[in-house]
């Protein structure tokens, strides 16, 4: 018997991944030459144009959602991975300790600055910031410039408040400076910083309300901070985004009717807005002789099943035994992007892909190397 | 509220737990709130301190008022009296005369290697020629004094003063400061004093023995049925002596009246006796003169040397000294008043009834391991015993220097005992001092050596601290193979930690206490007593009473510390009166008492050591607990103590115990309930209380728990960053336990925590993974997952030597060129290290100078001086790893030498081989750090912490730890602290957990849904998942890795030193030698074991086998054959030592490879 092409419910049903009650089956893509005797498979550019789609449900400057519909999960995977860890950000790298008598010790301290999350105008950052030169052979770091290294100044002391009253007890007020927080770190430009990062544009924390240390009267913190740019897979701190995450589309398929107090109880196994509740109506019990006779019951429907947070509570009542399959659409991913607010969450996804492309290009130079 | 912070006030605040004030008690669930309560009160370190007070407030006085009055033998009317004596509060001691006394914080005492130590003061009286003396505050010596007792100044402080002193408001106290380390003298556990104990041997032996304890001696009587003769054994006698003699001699009774005293009317112990009795008559002893006589002549002269050798005056008869050796020695503490023997006879008597009891039925012997028959020894009872001891050698070099100075024929002042006071009573201080420092007890007149009773306080972690104050030591031997002493009994329920004990040969020996043990102290007996005959009717004194009266049915006799005293019929009635007289708060609360069938005797007990436990009161099968009585505490109108005269709650120890009916649960009272459980998760101890959900986990888990928690790095206390440690851990970010429980708040852990809530993800991953390695995420460990501070101390003393030069610092040195020596770096112009700067190893941190002449008298006129040169010995870091100075101390100790202690910082973050652990037992290495992109991550971007392969859970057994792991996930995403809870016995139900996931759209069983972030593509199964309390021990690879390819050798056998700190080899050991010979690698051999080791060059002479020197052979006087070769230095040593004890030793030589024929 010649072989039939797949149907279109076939191929829809491939690109399911299957969400059961202990398991989850079919996770690996099926979609490449040679799986599917006489089908073809091969990958094809106008194919893929045609069927790669975008949404974007929610673009804000340090959180941003969206699907990428029609991808390889190896090629998703390295949007995330590329997030995560290669893209380079500005973070403190060098701290000049000149005094301090607070209670954290320096390393402590060092650390603490090195996590703060900084941010400058998007110009500089984009255009002027440059890779801070290799160090020399003997050794020794190379000379700082003025594109590669920010100087920084954090310079408290805590003293006593004279205005304080005479039974306060909070140490904010007793004291000045009791507190060392992020918006005490002072950015000190030199050569051509002056016009990249001046005025709203200069280099600053990203929550200035970030707690540094705490200090009692007499106490000092003075240091000097070098900025430098560096990349997540260094060390966490360079990290632009602090979740980069897909999660595959979640796929509600109701097989058989579930009516009535069944249906509410099915609605609570969802998160609010996944399951809506309907009246069945004529039309219903006309279509589908399973409704017949339910008129006017509830029935559930599947309203919006991508909020569905795969909890899968559904499937551990025996009620909705082979009523409900759940299931993954293998190519939607929606992405979701937090920005750590040095580089906004659309800005770090579009870098990811000329990230990829470049890796791309110098793999493509290797190969055609290791060719020849 | 009270004034002090004890750190309570939030657990009893009305507000507490989310808790209103105006929200309805329930006494079912809010009845824990006695346990703080409690705590304020009493219990884990407080029986320390209490004891301890007991010692320096009435004890001392007692024991000085004991050995109050010292004669002159040479002068009858002089004498010297103690009237009273005090304990001042700590005071320096290096003070001269001229400044006035001054106070001194136990910071100061810890950073300046000082003892902390208050003066003893005494008042004396002696006449001068007819007037009567009186001085006041004369100083005797100086105490050790123990923290937060009643004469430390940290006792009752509030915070803020502690924080003036530089102390740790959350410090547990109960120990001791002697030259600047901590010491503990730990809880000692004993068989119970002056009880009868009656144990089976073999082939039919039963004794009964007893320890009697008194101020004056302590001895052991034992009452022997051997062969169907009973007789009396103690130390001073030299064969055993029959009973019936024994009985006759203590007077008055026939010998019907005997057999009625140990028998009663029972024909079968009637029969027991005849051999007994005709043993008797076959020594001819018939009358109590004979008696005596008999047991004279045994008693050894030794027992009364005392008296022999200063008194020279006529030799006793041995009717006088038998008489002597029963009242004095044997059963000691049955008191004789007056020469009234009655009580003695009727105390052996009962030990021989008890001995005939235990012979027909064999099931009425004891049992040793009982907790109602030990006693626990506290700091205030070993310490008044050492005391004791040199108070009295003091009295005795007092009286030999009175004497000497009345023995002068001609003197020119009048003695005054102050003097001598002062310069003999520093032989008190320094054996106080000494006993303390090095833990050895030695007290002659008990005969008593005791070593290993004080340790250094652990200060690894706050738990470990704790956990020292709450361990009890057994006497037992280690070695021993008995399994007895080491199981778990039932009796210890709610007194001692069922899983806190250590692995290995000191297990089940060496216990910690329960949550709300408390250890009693003495209580004055004669007031029980008196107010037991003013109060209760029907009781009569025994005696008035003989033995047929005391046996006959129905009869019960009432002991008083173990020793009968009277009798009454209406036992049931007796107990119920006198319980209502503790309740009521007329006798002390900590009286015990109880009915023993078997023996038809009622117990009661004031001693000392007992261990007991606070109980609710159940009446008519309620509890006497309302909700009022919450109320009130809750509004701090009312303490614990109230609790105790309203008959709320009593203290029960562990015999009365076997007399209640105790309830866990107010739903389990009937009408027969008498008690009921505060909280049934008080039978742990302080550090298994950390353990969340411990009654879900396989019963050694949480023993291994208990031992791990103390390696766990966290806060020690607050002020931690004052003290100068030998060796200090801290974390740098640690975190409250996000699932707790009430043992953790009562204890202050959540304030001083040793851990971080790690998300784990249960899966395998990598392959890194096997035999319980952790994965972990490198990115967390960037942001501080782990991180760990480690402060080492360098101390260098500046000496003066007795010719009067000293040791001193010096400026850096210069080399050539005019630049600091490299190695001097660090050093400022004072010789000492920079705070804050890096070293290396072989720096300098101290640039010490000491002088090369340190013999001589340094008198320059006599030709006695040595060179005025000074040699150097730096302190320098000898450490791999680099690190930081944290800080430098310059001090002086109490001896007026300077001290200089350097502090170190390292901080570390978690690599590859360090050593982590849950809170269930459950520890694991590090074996691979991976990116966090590599890491699974679920829908929501979360990714772990901790990757843990899920094969440690089967065979471990740990559900507790899947249930905190879904608790802390619940109470992470509802936001609900309450909902953290994994108290044992009364835990949070899980399923409520799972309710409060399905809410936040996670699943019910909190295995998630997780993608691969190596594929990207979904993994096959559901990921169980969520905050695990992580602690980290303190095992480092950083502390011991250790390679050589060459380096320093012994130099003794040449062959390389052995450790890591002396850089030495790998030892290739016999089986590993084993191995390779049967495999026959020869040439690898002897790589190892000569040409790698002490490979040495020889020359044997051929001809006589001995060794020669360069070439010549100095037996045979010729280098005609003599040979090289190579051999084993120890080896050559073996033969030459062998030489040296004159037995020849002769090398023959061959061939390597003799040429064929």
């Amino acid at each position: 018997m010649p072989r039939q092409p797949p149907t279109k419910e076939e191929l829809e049903a491939r690109k399911i991944v299957g969400i059961n009650l202990e398991t989850i089956t079919n996770v690996h893509d099926t979609n490449y030459p040679g799986h599917y005797p006489g089908e073809d498979h091969s990958w094809d550019i106008e194919k893929f144009k045609q069927e790669f789609s975008v949404e974007i449900h929610k673009n804000d400057p340090y959180e941003a959602s969206f699907s990428l519909i029609g991808l390889d999960a190896s090629i998703a995977n390295a949007f995330r991975r590329i997030m995560i860890s290669d893209i380079p950000t500005l973070a403190i790298e060098q701290v000049f300790l000149n005094n301090n008598t607070s209670v954290i010790q320096d390393e402590v301290l060092c650390h603490r600055l090195g996590l703060i999350p900084f941010t400058a105008g998007k110009e500089g950052l984009r255009n002027f910031v440059e890779w801070q030169a290799k160090p020399r052979e003997t050794g020794e770091p190379a000379d700082c410039r003025d594109s590669d290294t920010f100087q920084l100044e954090l310079k408290v002391r805590c003293e006593h408040n004279p205005d304080a009253g005479p039974h306060e007890t909070d140490p904010t007020k007793l004291y000045k400076h009791a507190h060392v927080y992020a918006r005490d770190i002072k950015f000190n430009p030199v050569g051509r910083q002056y016009e990249w990062f001046t005025g709203e544009n200069a280099i600053r924390p990203v929550n200035p309300d970030i707690l540094i240390a705490k200090l009692r009267p007499g106490q000092e913190i003075d240091l000097n901070m070098h900025m430098h740019k560096g990349v997540g897979s260094d060390h966490a701190k360079f990290s632009p985004v602090a979740t980069a995450t897909y999660r595959i589309l979640p796929v509600i398929d109701i097989v058989e009717p579930i009516l009535g107090r069944d249906a509410e109880k099915f609605q609570k196994c969802f998160p609010q807005g996944v399951i809506g509740l309907e009246k069945v109506t004529a039309e219903d019990g006309k279509r589908d002789s399973r409704y017949l006779g339910h008129e006017g019951e509830l029935k559930a429907v599947v309203l919006d099943a991508m909020r569905d947070t795969v909890s899968r509570e559904c499937l551990r009542h025996d009620e909705f035994k082979n009523k409900v399959k759940l299931g993954r659409k293998r190519d939607h991913f929606i992405y979701g992007v937090e920005s750590t607010g040095q580089l906004e969450s659309d800005d770090i996804f579009l870098q990811s892909v000329q990230h990829l492309k470049a890796k791309a290009k110098t793999f493509e130079k290797q190969l055609v190397n290791m060719v020849r | 509220m009270a004034p002090t912070d004890d750190g309570f006030e939030a657990l009893l605040e009305p507000f507490y737990n989310g808790k209103k004030l105006t929200d309805p008690i329930k006494t079912k669930e809010d009845k824990y709130q006695l346990v703080p309560a409690f705590l304020k009160v009493k219990g884990l370190v407080k029986q320390h301190i209490d004891s301890y007070n007991y010692f320096v407030e009435e004890d001392i006085k007692k024991i000085v008022n004991a050995n109050r009055a010292i004669r002159s033998d040479q002068d009858p009317s002089f004498y010297v009296e103690f009237t009273d004596i005090r304990v001042e509060k700590p005071s320096r001691d290096d003070h001269s005369g001229m400044q006035p006394i001054s106070h001194v914080s136990p910071m100061e005492c810890r950073l300046r290697d000082a003892t902390y130590a208050s003066r003893v003061l005494v008042d004396i009286a002696f006449p001068q020629g007819k007037t009567r003396i009186i001085k006041k505050n004369i100083p005797l010596c100086r105490m050790p004094i123990m923290l937060k007792s009643s004469k430390c100044y940290l006792n009752g402080a509030n915070n803020e003063q502690m924080q003036d002193m530089n102390e740790c408001p959350l410090d547990p106290g109960g120990y001791f400061i002697v030259g600047g380390t901590e010491k503990v003298i730990l809880i000692q556990e004993q068989l119970s004093k002056n009880r009868i104990i009656v144990e089976a041997g073999d082939k039919g032996v039963v004794t009964a023995n007893v320890t009697s304890h008194t101020t004056e001696r302590k001895s052991k009587t034992y009452v022997i049925y051997k062969k169907e003769r009973i007789v009396l054994s103690h130390n001073v006698l030299v064969e055993p002596i029959p009973i019936i003699i024994v009985l006759k001699a203590l007077g008055g009774m026939t010998d019907f009246e005997i057999m009625e005293m140990i028998a009663g009317g029972d024909a079968s112990y009637q029969d027991d006796l005849l051999l007994s009795f005709e043993e008797a008559t076959k020594a001819g002893v018939y009358t109590q003169q004979q008696a005596l006589e008999y047991v004279g002549v045994r008693a050894k002269m030794g027992a009364n040397k005392k008296g022999g050798r200063f008194n020279t005056g006529p030799k006793r008869s041995a009717a006088d000294e038998g008489l002597d050796t029963l009242a004095n020695l044997i059963v000691a503490h049955v008191p004789i008043e007056g020469y009234e023997f009655y009580p003695k006879a009727v105390y052996i008597a009962m030990m021989v009834r008890r001995v005939l009891m235990a012979l027909h039925n064999p099931k009425l012997v004891d049992d040793r391991d009982f907790v109602g028959n030990k006693r626990l020894e506290l700091a205030g009872q070993l310490l008044s015993l050492l005391f004791e001891d040199l108070f009295k050698g003091f009295t005795t070099t007092l009286r030999l220097n009175m004497e000497n100075f009345f023995k002068k024929p001609n003197r020119t002042a009048t003695y005054d005992p102050a003097s001598a006071i002062g310069s003999n009573g520093a032989s008190i201080t320094y054996g106080l001092n000494r006993a303390i420092q090095s833990g050895n007890w030695t007290v002659k007149r008990f005969g008593m050596n005791r070593a290993g009773v004080t340790h250094v306080l652990s200060r690894l972690s706050y738990i470990a601290a704790l956990g020292m104050m709450t361990r009890i030591s057994s006497q037992f031997e280690k070695t021993r193979k008995v399994s007895g002493p080491r199981a778990l009994q039932p009796s210890q329920w709610g007194m001692l930690c069922p899983s806190d004990t250590p692995e290995g040969e000191a297990c089940g020996l060496v216990k910690n206490l329960a949550l709300m043990t408390h250890i009693t102290t003495e209580v004055d007996e004669k007031e029980v007593k008196e107010w037991v005959y003013a109060m209760i009717p029907g009781v009569t004194p025994i005696t008035e009473y003989t033995g047929s009266e005391m046996h006959s049915p129905g009869v019960y006799v009432i002991h008083v510390n173990g020793t009968p005293w009277a009798m009454t019929r209406r036992p049931q009635h007796f107990t119920r009166e006198f319980k209502q007289l503790r309740r009521r708060g007329m006798l002390d609360p900590f009286s015990g008492i109880y009915i023993n069938e078997h023996f038809k005797a009622i117990h009661i007990a004031t001693d000392e050591g007992r261990i007991c436990r606070p109980l609710l009161i159940v009446q008519n099968g309620q509890p006497t607990l309302k909700a009022e009585h919450l109320r009130l505490l809750q509004l701090g109108k009312a303490a614990f103590v109230d609790f105790l005269r309203q008959g709320v709650v009593e203290f029960v120890d562990v015999n009365e115990e076997n007399d209640a009916l105790i309830a866990v649960r107010e739903d389990d009272c009937t009408f027969q309930t008498t008690h009921m459980e505060i909280e049934p998760f008080t039978i742990l101890g302080a550090v298994a209380g950390l353990i969340p959900f411990p009654h879900h986990n396989q019963s050694p888990r949480n023993t291994y728990q208990c031992a791990m928690g103390k390696q766990a790095i966290g806060a020690i206390a607050y002020n931690q960053f004052n003290r100068i440690d030998t060796i200090l851990y801290t974390s740098v970010y640690p975190q409250r336990p996000m699932v707790g429980t009430k043992t953790i708040e009562l204890i202050h852990y959540d304030k001083l925590p040793a851990g971080q809530n790690a998300t784990v993800v249960v899966m395998s991953y990598s392959g890194y993974d096997i035999e319980d390695a952790l994965v972990l995420n490198k990115a967390s460990i960037d942001r501080g997952f782990g991180r760990c501070q480690v402060f080492k101390k360098w101390t260098a003393d500046i000496q003066q030597y007795p010719n009067g030069r000293k040791d001193r610092l010096c400026v850096p040195r210069k080399n050539e060129d005019g630049n600091t020596e490299p190695k001097d770096h660090l050093l400022g112009s004072d010789g000492l290290a920079t705070p804050g700067l890096q070293v290396h190893q072989g720096d300098v941190m101290v640039l010490k100078e000491i002088p090369v002449d340190q013999q001589s008298t340094g008198i320059a006129g006599a030709g006695d001086r040595g060179p005025d040169g000074f040699k150097q010995v730096p302190i320098s870091y000898k450490i791999a790893d680099p690190a930081y100075i944290d800080k430098v101390m310059v001090s002086s100790n109490e001896k007026n030498q300077s001290i200089i202690k350097v502090q170190t910082r390292q901080t570390r973050r978690p690599e590859l081989g360090d050593k982590f652990s849950s809170r269930h037992g459950q520890k694991g290495v590090v074996g691979i750090i991976v990116e966090q992109e590599d890491m699974p991550f679920s829908d929501t971007g979360l990714c772990p912490d901790i990757i843990m392969n899920p094969h440690g859970f089967p065979s471990r057994m740990t559900v507790g730890k899947l249930f905190e792991c879904l608790t802390g996930k619940a109470s992470v995403i509802a936001g609900r602290r309450d909902y953290g809870y994994g108290d044992a016995f009364r835990s949070h139900p899980v399923e409520e957990m799972g309710k409060a996931l399905v809410e936040h759209g996670f699943s019910f069983e909190g295995k998630d849904y997780f993608t691969s972030g190596i594929t990207g593509e979904p993994h096959e199964a559901y990921l169980f998942n969520g905050p695990i309390y992580y602690q980290r021990l303190k095992h480092m690879v950083q502390d011991k890795m250790h390679s050589r390819s060459k380096g320093p050798r012994a130099i003794l056998t040449r062959q390389p030193t052995e450790g890591r700190s002396r850089s030495g080899g790998l030892r290739l050991g016999e089986m590993e030698r084993d191995c390779l010979i049967a495999y026959g690698a020869s040439q690898l051999l002897l790589e190892r074991l000569m040409h790698s080791s002490d490979a040495t060059q020889v020359d044997i002479c051929e001809r006589c086998g001995q060794l020669g020197y360069r070439g010549f052979c100095h037996t045979c006087q010729s280098p005609g054959s003599v040979t090289q070769m190579t051999m084993p230095y120890a080896a050559k040593l073996l033969v030459q030592e062998l030489i040296s004890m004159n037995v020849g030793v002769r090398m023959q030589l061959e061939e390597k490879f003799p040429a064929t024929q």
